[in-house]
């Protein structure tokens, strides 16, 4: 079974997503917590980096860490799924295990 | 800001807070604003600049309840009470998280790298967050 | 360490210097115990100042610094308000500290 990794660092402040997507593979999960909700916006230059993952894997992002920021669910890349602190906790069972890139 | 002492015990220096992250993820953005804050009695020129992830801690429309933190967002706000009104944003930074002065919650003025850095060279004093 | 203040017989938690530890305890009857307890009564311009407070920081998040309290209250409420004459002879032992103490906000981020 697949495995779900998280994220927690700005993608503009280090490669930590980078490295995540680059080494997480097909049919894995991507959330993307705190800081690392950026990387999920549809606007600016970071974008590109999820959006060509995103064909591949399922990329969730923490509700409550994006409102914290001011985004709301319409401004992410399309097809990006938004989950609550419970939703998290099901992502957790549900998946293999949990890698964290911190 | 010209009836400011100078001179003497009073001597105005040139202060520039440089914020360059995000809000909530770590601690340095409300830590940089309680310093503003608090330098705020001691009547210096105080200058304030945004840039990288630092452009985040304007963006509007922040709602903290969800992760139990306070929303310091609105205390930006409250600078100008504060005579805190030298507010700066880089151009660059906006452009590549395709944000606009519209996306935040204070009148800022926006400069390019080559201003800002002119800038940051006539500081006496340089704190980066 | 933390201590209590004690209103209507429920004990609230207040921290070293006697503010609030959590600002949803508040009630007007901790403001006048508190007031009681520096042996003084509340009266109508207390209370401007008072709610004037819980509304800055209700818009803005933070506590004021006396400066920016001195001028706001000028802005609003009038000169004659607005200076510190008036606001240390209402609240004598330092009008933001003991304000924001009443109005059960942490102490005014600026005071020293």
């Amino acid at each position: 079974m697949a495995v779900l990794h998280t994220t927690n660092k700005s993608p503009l402040q280090t490669r930590d997503l980078e490295s995540c997507l680059r080494l997480s593979r097909p049919g894995c999960g991507v959330l993307l917590i705190e800081d690392a909700v950026y990387g999920a916006l549809a606007a600016g230059t970071i974008a590109a980096t999820l959006a060509e993952a995103a064909g591949q894997r399922r990329i969730y992002v923490l509700g409550p860490d994006l409102a914290a920021r001011g985004f709301t669910a319409e401004q992410l890349i399309p097809g990006v799924e938004v989950v609550d602190y419970g939703g998290f906790v099901d992502l957790a069972v549900e998946y293999h295990h949990v890698q964290a890139w911190v | 800001m010209s009836e400011k002492r100078e001179g003497g015990a009073g001597q105005v220096k040139r202060f520039m807070f440089v914020n360059r992250k995000a809000p909530y993820g770590t601690i340095y953005a409300l830590e940089s604003l309680e310093v503003v804050l608090i330098g705020a009695a001691f009547d210096q020129d105080v200058s304030l600049v945004f840039l990288d992830d630092g452009v985040y801690q304007l963006k509007k429309g922040q709602r903290t309840q969800g992760i139990g933190q306070k929303n310091f967002s609105s205390t930006y706000r409250a600078l100008a009470d504060y005579d805190v009104e030298k507010l700066y944003v880089e151009r660059e930074s906006l452009e590549v998280r395709g944000l606009t002065v519209d996306d935040l919650l204070v009148p800022v003025q926006v400069l390019n790298s080559a201003e800002l850095g002119e800038l940051m060279e006539r500081q006496d004093v340089v704190l980066a967050f | 360490m933390t201590s209590a203040v004690a209103v209507k017989g429920k004990e609230l938690e207040v921290d070293e210097e006697g503010y609030l530890v959590n600002l949803g305890d508040w009630s007007e009857d901790v403001a006048n115990v508190m007031a009681a307890e520096d042996s003084l009564a509340l009266t109508e311009n207390h209370w401007e100042v008072i709610n004037f407070l819980r509304d800055y920081y209700a818009e803005y998040q933070v506590a004021p610094a006396i400066r920016v309290l001195t001028k706001a209250i000028g802005k609003k409420l009038g000169p004659e308000k607005g200076n510190s004459k008036y606001l240390y002879e209402l609240f004598p032992y330092g009008p933001a500290k003991q304000a924001c103490r009443y109005a059960g906000l942490p102490k005014p981020t600026g005071c020293i």
